[in-house]
């Protein structure tokens, strides 16, 4: 430990730690390569078509289970649309419901609230976004799925939809009410720090002009930060995308598709499963090849969207820079 | 960027003109609904958070009893005998100090590089993208390429191996390196923000009385970030404690911990456990062990260390405020 002790040359020492530094895109760049040549075989064989609906894919899934270190090309074969489905609907929801309440409450900490509220209420809602999501997932499972199953959903309710899924309580709207909390906060974070950052004057021209303080920010600074609001939605999409282990505990766990037809309620009552919730399901399973190369490729399909994700929220930021708006 | 650290401005935003503010009870039927709205979502808010932690406390003071916390957890079909959560305990713990203690020279080095090196500025983007890639790469595609390096023949000493000679590439290693790519972006934002708010003069003053670079890194730059790398540290191992999917890829999440080899220290590291989040994940409905009151004492404990750690956030911020240079 000598030579830590001793001064360092500044070259060495920039050299060092700029070195240190290049470690981290070493370990992006595994990162995407090893995921990607681990997903290869699923691409190989069902091109891009395997995002597509067709067949069962339970059976799927389960052949690809029984194959052992050899597989035939035909255990390859991968129809994942229930997942895809199941992914974008519950994301879709969660996201959509998240930025309403995300604005509002954002408007009720820096413009409405009493500096005593606010004081308790900053602390409150970043609690929420620290709470890990096993817990989110406890909660789900234990007190929202049996309140659900049991008082929500009626009898002919269950019923109805007996021959092709059997309602438990657990599935989309139970995911989509805790997937929102988790994923508010972050949005919370972004927007309150945009809503303070706009020049305080562009409010009050709007006040002198004659508006009451609500439409001022209504009208003035929520427009002016509009980029914030998509680049944290942005941002939300990809919490939600890549959240797994709370939607394994309360999705219910099945390759069901929920279905419009069969009536709003229903629809929501109905079980599902994410790309990345068939990750944790499957995991047991990850020594069969093909079945590894499907869990792969679905954790690709997860990277490549979080990283197009970033990008552009990245670049629907750039405009807030013009204002020296902090996002 | 704030993601890590949804840290809101506490900063009373002066309202306009107070004493002559318009009465809601003036506006528009729309406006006042948006209110409303507006009260509604930020009260609700802190409702959820508050029934949360009122209801996990109490779930846990019903089923967490002392005992539970030094006893070793066991297989039986009823509940009074399936023992305790140490195992989990100790796992949480001896993950945190694996994933800290990577992730930390390296969000500190990289930091220091970008904020006070950052040549060619080419390769400092790329840096910068790249922790930004790790920070958003969801924790279950951080566990599939964890998998799959610990999988790799060289590597394959440093994990688990099952009776046959399979590697799974599990084990505290393969579990705590990864870990330590989740904590790297919120110690890395942290450090690296810390740095660019030190003022220029202060490193001037420090050059001018003939310091290198890496020593008035050393003796003056580092020493008055102590506290954002704190607060970075913090926001760490909360991202690390919370984390379930890499504990249940990775660490195999047996109910004890199983060491590999004689060597010892070494063959703990190289063995498999679980943690607090599996053994939550475990116990619950959506696991085999169907043991829900285990599950609520183990997440109880969980919520204390998540609530300790978030004080531990505000303390050390509101630290730095006063006594900031």
């Amino acid at each position: 430990m000598k030579w830590l002790r001793k001064p360092w040359p500044d070259h060495r020492a920039e050299r060092t730690l700029g070195a240190v530094s290049l470690l981290v895109g070493v370990v992006v760049l595994g990162m995407i390569a090893f995921v990607g040549v681990r997903a290869w075989p699923i691409f190989a064989h069902n091109g891009l078509s395997w995002l597509g609906s067709g067949g069962s894919l339970q059976t799927q899934l389960a052949n690809m289970q029984a194959t052992s270190v050899n597989p035939p090309a035909a255990a390859f074969h991968l129809r994942a649309w229930p997942l895809v489905y199941g992914t974008l609907l519950s994301t879709g929801f969660a996201v959509v419901l998240g930025v309403a309440i995300a604005v509002l409450s954002s408007i009720f900490i820096v413009e409405l609230a009493p500096a005593r509220l606010r004081r308790v209420a900053i602390p409150v809602i970043r609690l929420l976004a620290s709470v890990p999501s096993v817990i989110y997932g406890l909660i789900g499972v234990l007190v929202f799925v049996p309140f659900v199953g049991n008082h929500l959903i009626t009898a002919s309710q269950k019923a109805s939809v007996q021959s092709t899924v059997e309602l438990t309580g657990a599935g989309l709207g139970v995911v989509v009410v805790i997937l929102t909390v988790m994923i508010t906060p972050i949005m919370i974070a972004l927007i309150c720090e945009a809503l303070l950052s706009t020049p305080r004057s562009w409010r009050e021209g709007a006040v002198a002009l004659g508006l009451n303080p609500l439409r001022a920010v209504l009208a003035v600074t929520l427009r002016a930060i509009r980029p914030a609001i998509v680049a944290a939605a942005v941002l939300a999409t990809a919490r939600a995308l890549g959240e797994a282990v709370m939607i394994s505990m309360a999705s219910g766990g099945s390759f069901f598709t929920p279905s419009l037809s069969h009536g709003v309620p229903i629809f929501l009552f109905e079980p599902f499963r994410t790309l990345a919730s068939a990750i944790i399901d499957f995991n047991e399973g990850i020594g069969a090849p093909a079945l590894s190369a499907t869990l792969y490729a679905f954790a690709a399909l997860l990277l490549f969207s979080a990283f197009v994700l970033s990008i552009a929220g990245y670049l629907i930021k750039l405009p807030l820079r013009k204002y020296q708006v902090r996002a | 960027m704030s993601v890590y650290a949804p840290d809101l401005d506490t900063r009373p935003r002066p309202s306009s003109g107070r004493g002559r503010r318009s009465s809601p009870w003036t506006w528009r039927w729309g406006d006042r609904l948006v209110l409303l709205c507006a009260w509604a979502a930020g009260l609700g808010l802190c409702l959820i958070a508050a029934a949360i932690v009122l209801y996990m406390g109490y779930r846990g003071i019903e089923y967490l009893r002392p005992g539970l916390l030094f006893a070793r957890p066991a297989i039986s079909t009823s509940q009074s005998h399936t023992g305790g959560i140490l195992d989990p305990l100790i796992g949480t713990l001896l993950l945190t100090a694996i994933g800290i203690a990577l992730a930390f020279p390296l969000a500190v080095a990289s930091a220091i590089w970008i904020a006070e090196y950052g040549r060619p500025s080419w390769l400092a983007r790329i840096v910068e993208s790249s922790i930004e890639i790790v920070a958003g790469t969801p924790d279950i595609v951080l566990a599939l390429f964890g998998v799959a390096i610990f999988q790799l023949g060289i590597l394959a000493p440093l994990s688990f191996r099952a009776e046959g000679g399979g590697v799974y590439g599990r084990s505290f290693i393969a579990a705590g390196a990864m870990m330590s790519l989740i904590a790297l972006p919120p110690l890395f934002v942290a450090t690296r923000d810390g740095l660019r708010a030190v003022p220029t003069h202060m490193r001037e003053a420090a050059f001018a009385l003939g310091k290198t670079r890496i020593a008035t890194i050393r003796r003056v730059l580092l020493p008055s970030v102590r506290s954002n790398i704190a607060t970075g540290v913090t926001l760490g191992v909360s991202r690390i404690i919370g984390d379930t999917a890499i504990v249940v890829l990775l660490l195999g999440k047996t109910l004890h911990i199983e060491t590999q080899g004689s060597v010892p220290a070494i063959n703990l590291l190289r063995g498999t456990g679980s943690t607090l989040t599996s053994y939550v994940y475990d116990n619950s409905p959506a696991g085999e062990g169907a043991a829900p009151q285990k599950a609520y004492a183990a997440a109880f404990v969980l919520l204390l260390f998540v609530l300790a750690l978030n004080l531990l956030v505000d303390k050390i911020g509101s630290g730095s405020l006063t006594s900031s240079v």
